[in-house]
């Protein structure tokens, strides 16, 4: 709030008559108010974009040029077992992740549209969404620690073994999956909750009149009239589950044995442990594409694009 | 319609129970009871799971180091002590921290918290402000392209972040800017589509009249926004702020990439060296839940304060 200071009488206090030239409206101004934004866009994105495209196509270090080799990046990506592990490692937690948390988000939404409206009880669900991926990771970290976590104490006051959830490769991509299920379900709830809202009361309303109970209801009515919703949310997180970093960064670093070496992570090995940037970008150029073809792939199948106008 | 505690309902009530009661709110409908008792049931323990790391990194960062091991499951912190947040803000000698099972390095999260706030501050102010002027433009006034030029901004939505990282790391580089403020501050100090988009909504619903009103009475564009739609949108805004402001501290990528040195390092960053080290074999765990916790604390309170204003803001942010 604190934006708002100067309020002196400001300069540009051309016409005051109602009369506007029709063929370029207010482009002056709209060129001024865009000034900051557009620096912003083209220095940090726009040039950004077409310097890693170019990037992908050089072997580059940052210590010397960058020299041009054609596509010799793209050909080593795909003899490279390392990217194709890594590709395969995140699909596996995208998935993991995706298909509990937005299972369990739907049904703490439709738990939350049944029981209250309570802001207190949606405020709780959305708080660990807001607090660092590292620090989210680490309190886990601690709590699954082989000997003193928590977890494990619980396991073994079950009669279990102690598991080590960070050092068995079969368990570390899952544990780091379930930590971020634990994170986003909540904030996915309320995107679905906000959907829910939508749904008009009077199709219940119409399908209980029908003899339709709960069950039948969420079948019939709620889930294909949230299909929209589903979609938009669905591409909101699916792009970010595959740009998991953080927890792996501050819990696995990427072990054991590879096991949760995300693309993400291995890209940023690549650039910034061995300076090797032509082809980290040449891999992050096909990370995109990847998630743009998801995405458009998705906004095709549910056609949720109907839902938003403008 | 606001419950704020949840209604208190018989625990396990036996399954002969008539499920017709006189004193059911009057619905018109008579739902069996005990698909609400389970409806609770299952809503406590999702609160409970939500809660309780935080409770964990309280718990642990009052605790003693020695005892932690001992007593892992007491819900108490074993051997309550402040030590945690002393060895955290660099307050005790080396000895004395090696005596806690902390590390022999020195470590001062004061620091590292005056980085984040002067990191978040910087970030929040800057974007929030060149975005509303950008939204402005995008939203109130006629151009020709203006909707293109909108598009083509947008669509920085969908570009992942280390695409443009890495760019924009041999950028700051280049400008020699590593480990500096600017560094970190510069790439979404004028803009995020996010933001843009997220304000272009508000400015759109204002409604034309009033703008006009301000014209014909002499004010120029630039003393509209900032005298009348700046004001009206003060909700929306401050909202952004709060997003923008805990995305900021919550980042750790960026940061990781440039601003390494201690004197510009940031909360998330520190975290991570800290947990690199182990003193003695095993992490330092009662010092790293007491620095978690002051990561956390501040978003946690801000949230405290305005997680009303948060929780309404996410449907609207999340799907339109």
């Amino acid at each position: 709030m604190a934006v708002m200071t100067t309020a002196a009488p400001v300069a540009a206090r051309g016409r005051r008559d109602g009369v506007r030239r029709p063929r370029y409206g207010d482009l002056r101004t709209a060129l001024i108010f865009l000034i900051p934004a557009t620096i912003g866009f083209v220095t940090f994105y726009l040039v950004p974009a077409v310097r890693g495209a170019w990037f992908s196509l050089t072997d580059y270090s940052v210590l010397a040029p960058p020299r041009y080799v054609g596509l010799d990046n793209y050909e080593r990506l795909v003899q490279d077992p390392l990217f194709w592990n890594a590709m395969k490692v995140t699909a596996y937690y995208v998935v993991m992740n995706i298909g509990l948390q937005t299972v369990l988000a739907i049904a703490i939404a439709v738990l939350m549209q049944r029981l209250t409206r309570s802001a207190l009880v949606r405020g709780v669900v959305l708080l660990p969404y807001f607090v660092a991926n590292v620090v989210v990771a680490l309190v886990w970290f601690f709590m699954l620690d082989v000997q003193m976590g928590i977890v494990n104490v619980l396991l073994e006051g079950v009669g279990l073994d102690p598991q080590a959830f960070f050092g068995d490769p079969a368990l570390a991509l899952p544990t780091i999956a379930l930590i971020n299920v634990w994170r986003h379900m909540g904030y996915t709830a309320l995107l679905i909750f906000a959907g829910l809202q939508m749904i008009d009361q009077q199709v219940y309303e119409a399908a209980e009149l029908d003899g339709a109970g709960p069950l039948r209801q969420f079948w019939s009515v709620t889930l294909p009239l949230l299909r929209p919703v589903l979609a938009l949310v669905l591409v909101v997180t699916i792009t970010g589950s595959f740009q998991i970093f953080d927890t792996v960064a501050v819990t696995s670093g990427g072990g054991p044995v590879d096991a949760t070496r995300v693309i993400y992570l291995y890209i940023y090995d690549l650039a910034f442990g061995q300076l090797d940037f032509g082809y980290a970008s040449a891999l992050s150029v096909v990370l995109f594409l990847v998630l743009l073809g998801v995405a458009l792939l998705q906004l095709r199948l549910t056609r949720a694009s109907e839902s938003d106008t403008n | 319609m606001s419950t704020t505690t949840a209604p208190t309902s018989p625990p396990a009530t036996p399954p002969t129970e008539a499920p017709r009661t006189a004193t059911a709110p009057d619905t018109g409908r008579r739902r069996p009871r005990w698909g609400t008792v389970l409806g609770w049931a299952t809503m406590i323990v999702i609160l409970l799971i939500t809660l309780f790391p935080f409770y964990w990194m309280l718990r642990t960062a009052f605790s003693t180091n020695s005892e932690l091991a001992a007593q892992a499951a007491n819900l108490a912190p074993a051997g309550f002590t402040l030590d945690a947040f002393r060895r955290v803000f660099g307050l005790t000698t080396l000895e004395e921290s090696l005596a806690q099972g902390g590390a022999g390095g020195r470590i001062n999260f004061w620091l590292y918290l005056r980085n984040s706030v002067i990191m978040s501050t910087a970030i929040t102010l800057g974007q929030v402000f060149f975005s509303a002027m950008a939204a402005y433009a995008f939203a109130r006034l006629r151009w020709p392209g203006r909707d293109a030029v909108f598009a083509v901004f947008l669509s920085a939505l969908m570009v992942p972040g280390i695409f443009t990282a890495i760019p924009n790391f041999v950028l700051i580089k280049e400008l020699g800017l590593l480990n500096t403020f600017p560094g970190l501050v510069l790439p979404t100090f004028f803009m995020t589509p996010f933001a843009i988009f997220f304000l272009r909504q508000f400015f759109l619903g204002i409604p034309h009249e009033i703008e006009e009103a301000a014209m014909i009475d002499g004010a120029s564009r630039a003393r509209t926004f900032l005298r009348i739609i700046l004001p009206m949108s003060a909700a929306p805004i401050t909202t952004l702020a709060v997003l923008t402001y805990i995305q900021a501290w919550n980042e750790y990528f960026w940061p990781l990439l440039v601003g390494q040195s201690d004197g510009v390092r940031v909360l998330t960053v520190a975290l991570g060296i800290f947990r690199s080290q182990t003193p003695q074999g095993s992490p330092d765990w009662s010092g790293l839940m007491a620095a978690t916790l002051v990561a956390a604390l501040p978003i946690v309170l801000l949230f405290v304060v305005l997680g009303r204003r948060i929780v309404n803001s996410i449907g609207f942010s999340g799907i339109k």
